[in-house]
């Protein structure tokens, strides 16, 4: 019952054990990569908007992700507003130029960056908060046209998903 | 317990090792646990590969757990989405159909495994006297393994699902007077539907689980006696026994990779070879299928339900073919252990083992013609081998000298 | 060698498993086939054609979505357009009304009936089974499916066909629901091959393979890579063995 450990005994079983470390370790990815969103999911993870029935001064909610998303067909007096501002006034100091790509066209996450409810302003009828983009019920947030956090207890300014143009009047969220 | 308090109630703290491993292991014995078990344990240097199963049945029960959680992250019980939710592990979940490819045919090589590992205790009399136990909560955890898989089948919600559950739970209603009250309890239906998938689902868990469990029951029983051997005698010396590390450690290992690879030839080549093709057909309680087929290791047992004319006869013998297994060690009434020295037992054993795989191939036949006829010699044969030819042939027959594990290994050199 | 001949054994009683197909279904060469087989792709775009166009008006496939198409080779403007070329139902919009728009991508393959009572309806009480898993869930696979499409022939003397009924070769008790779906040049293929009855029912079949099982091929390509990582690891482990039990004295 000796277990004399020559240098080629020791050889082999660390090949052996090393190897094998490297096929459990190998195991393990299919089955934690099987935990990430499943392909239909990602299909899902993109949207494809069409902007044309948007008209001047309206807006649109879509869910993308599971979550809503603001998209307002802003007017040249909103524009000038959300350009106008100063950044020593912004809470969370950001350019309007920076959160738009067409100036016409805002596309925000329609998620308050406080605790996460829905602000109000989509509809005409909506309050939309001092400054004249949307307001959060919940504690009272202010957002402007640009949907940057000018009052309430919002840290951030509303996120800007990423997107792209696929033509005039198209957009690709995500 | 010290000469200073025979009674033992002082309670001190002690390890054989020092440092960290020394504070853990005084407060939790589980490392001079383990090595006492699993690397200093002594075991009969006179093993064969036929008693590697045990572990190979091992690592696939983890497998299975393992894939089983994975799947379930995934899985929908309900009658609606279940063969949906299958279908979107197969075609949409990173990797789903490897993982649900794997759970499906490690049931098979953990039967396979097991029905080897029976076998190693039926022909070297590894359930007599004192390792009765051992092979008791052995038999109690192929018992839960057969419940589990039938409720593990009926998941996916495929026809060959709901009317193999229609026809198993069917046998329920055998029971006297308080069958079809036990029948509507188990379904919480009057038919195998929703209320069923969903509590199978919970079932199908708990006894996975409980199978762990016993693992240790039997794993701590086999310990209390040590290993039996191909000889059926105990080592007489330490002369006669290896530590469980390195030698049967690295035995193990060789046999598990080896079935590993087999299993992955039917895995990734023939992965369907094992099942039934009308499981990938939606469940549809107005169309029963041509033939409604359990999986293949059930085969023998629904042969033997089926070789009994009577609904209730045929669930009784199904039963206690199994039960009547148990008794074995009692049954038989040989002072000799091993099929080795035991020439009539040795072809009774051979045969039974003969008539597992005749059943097997009746029970996938229509019960009728010569397949019915053939089930009814091969099940009175089964009970034959228990009731009648156990205790006969061990007092009848003349067993040969059992060779002592040093000159059972010396007469293999030769 | 014990475990060679229990797994022989084993496979010996699958046999089990074919309780009485009397009819004969025969082999095919498919190119998915064997340890490196993968799905011709061209011919499984022939067959979704002649899916779209034969089968699509009665067999839905409702486990497969557009966007799948990629495996086959589509572009992402290919899969657009032949999603949009289907109406499905979406809803309830603003007003509470149900209303249809075209397919996207991401939706599954549009049903050819609402409801299984309208697909009953529309051909004599029978269902024409949704074909996303058709070819795993028979027996003999895409052998049966392809025997099935080309095996209409005239009924022998004396076997009666009821009305609705057709006489098939292949299938199970002979009588069939569905009349002949192939007949010469039905489909126009894109690339030019001739749309015989056979090239056809081999396309389709090879479509319907690949849609019941897409992850044919990666399978066949981790296996081998996983079977032979054991075998490299067995040889280790074999040599250890020996190793280890050198000294082991009888």
């Amino acid at each position: 019952m000796s277990e004399q450990n020559t240098p080629r005994r020791d050889f082999i079983k660390l090949a052996t054990m090393t190897l094998g470390g490297v096929g459990a370790a190998s195991l393990a990815i299919p089955f934690i990569t099987s935990m990430n969103p499943g392909k239909d999911t990602l299909a899902l993870a993109s949207t494809e908007i069409d902007l044309s029935p948007l008209k001047e001064g309206q807006s649109l909610t879509v869910i993308w992700r599971g979550k809503p998303v603001f998209i307002k067909h802003r007017t040249s007096t909103e524009i000038e507003e959300a350009k106008n501002v100063s950044m020593e006034d912004l809470k969370d100091a950001e350019d309007d130029s920076k959160r738009v790509q067409d100036s016409k066209w805002l596309v925000v996450l329609g998620v308050c960056t406080h605790l996460g409810c829905v602000p109000l302003g989509q509809k005409t009828t909506d309050v939309k908060g001092d400054f004249g983009g949307w307001f959060c019920p919940c504690h009272g947030s202010h957002y402007d046209t640009s949907g940057r956090i000018r009052k309430g207890p919002a840290p951030k300014n509303l996120p800007v998903p990423p997107y792209v143009f696929l033509t005039e009047s198209k957009i690709k969220i995500g | 317990m010290s000469a200073n308090d025979p009674q033992g109630y002082k309670k001190t703290l002690s390890s054989p090792y020092t440092g960290i491993k020394g504070w853990i292991d005084s407060r939790l014995p589980l490392i001079r646990m383990m090595e006492a078990e699993y690397l200093k344990f002594p075991v009969p240097k006179s093993l064969n590969y036929f008693w590697s199963f045990g572990g190979i049945a091992m690592f696939c029960l983890i497998g299975l757990i393992l894939t089983g959680i994975f799947l379930g992250f995934h899985y929908k019980p309900s009658a609606e989405d279940a063969f949906n939710s299958v279908e979107r592990i197969m075609r949409d979940v990173n990797y789903g159909w490897l993982i649900r490819y794997l759970h499906a045919n490690l049931v098979s090589f953990f039967f396979i495994a097991t029905y080897i590992h029976i076998f190693r205790a039926l022909y070297f009399g590894s359930y007599k006297a004192p390792r009765e136990l051992v092979y008791i909560f052995g038999l109690i955890m192929f018992f839960l393994m057969m419940g589990t898989a039938f409720l593990g089948y009926t998941l996916p919600w495929g026809q060959m699902s709901y009317w193999g559950a229609t026809v198993i739970t069917n046998l329920f209603s055998a029971i006297p007077f308080v069958g079809d009250a036990i029948l509507t309890l188990l379904l919480g239906d009057f038919n195998v539907g929703d209320a069923t998938i969903n509590r199978f689902y919970v079932l199908h868990w708990l006894l996975a689980f409980s199978i762990l469990g016993l693992v240790i029951f039997h794993v701590i029983t086999l310990h209390m006696t040590g290993s039996n051997n191909p000889t059926g005698s105990e080592p007489q010396s330490w002369d006669e026994t290896l530590t469980f590390h390195p030698y049967i450690t690295i035995k193990d290992l060789n046999a598990t990779i080896l079935f590993f690879i087999i299993l992955a030839f039917v895995l990734f080549y023939y992965p369907n070879i094992l099942g039934h093709s009308d499981n990938y057909i939606r469940a549809n309680s107005m169309v029963t299928p041509a033939h409604i087929v359990p999986e293949w290791y059930f085969l023998p047992f629904y042969a033997i339900l089926r070789a009994i004319p009577d609904k209730l006869g045929g669930v009784i013998a199904m039963f206690s073919s199994i039960g009547l297994l148990a008794l074995l060690p009692w049954l038989d009434t040989s002072k000799v252990r091993s099929c080795l020295y035991r020439p009539i037992w040795r072809i009774c054993v051979l045969l039974f083992a003969l008539d597992f795989f005749i059943l097997m191939y009746m029970g996938g036949k229509p019960a009728e013609g010569i397949y019915v006829i053939i089930a009814r010699f091969g099940t009175a044969y089964w009970f034959l081998f228990l009731l009648v030819l156990a205790p006969l042939v061990g007092f009848l027959e003349t067993p040969k000298q059992p060779l002592t594990i040093s000159n059972y290994l010396k007469s293999k050199k030769a | 060698m014990q475990k060679l001949i229990s797994l022989f054994l084993l496979l010996f009683s699958v046999n089990a498993f074919s309780a009485g197909s009397a009819i004969e279904i025969p082999k095919y060469d498919w190119s998915w086939k064997g340890f490196f087989g993968t799905y011709d792709r061209a011919a499984a775009q022939r067959g979704l054609k002649v899916y779209r166009e034969v089968c699509a008006g009665c067999h839905s496939m409702n486990l497969i979505s557009y966007r799948n198409l990629e495996a086959l080779g589509f572009s992402e403007a290919q899969i657009k357009a032949i999603a949009a070329d289907y109406l499905i139902q979406d809803g309830p919009n603003e007003e509470g009304d149900m209303f249809e728009r075209e397919a996207l991508p991401s939706d599954r393959f549009a049903n050819p009936y609402p409801n299984i009572q309208a697909a009953r309806a529309a051909n004599n009480g029978a269902l024409p089974p949704d074909l996303s898993l058709i070819v795993k869930a028979r027996p003999k696979g895409a052998d049966y499916i392809k025997s099935l499409l080309i095996g209409y022939t005239e009924a022998p003397h004396g076997v009666n066909v009821p009305e609705g009924q057709y006489y098939n070769q292949f299938m199970e008790g002979n009588l069939i629901a569905m009349p002949a779906p192939l007949s010469e040049g039905a489909v126009e293929y894109d690339d030019g091959t001739e749309s015989s009855i056979d090239q056809m029912a081999t396309d389709v079949t090879t479509f319907l393979a690949w849609a019941a099982e897409p992850s044919l091929e990666d399978r066949k390509r981790i296996g081998l890579k996983v079977i032979l990582f054991l075998i490299v690891l067995f040889v280790l482990a074999y040599i250890s063995k020996q190793n280890i039990w050198r000294d082991v004295k009888y």
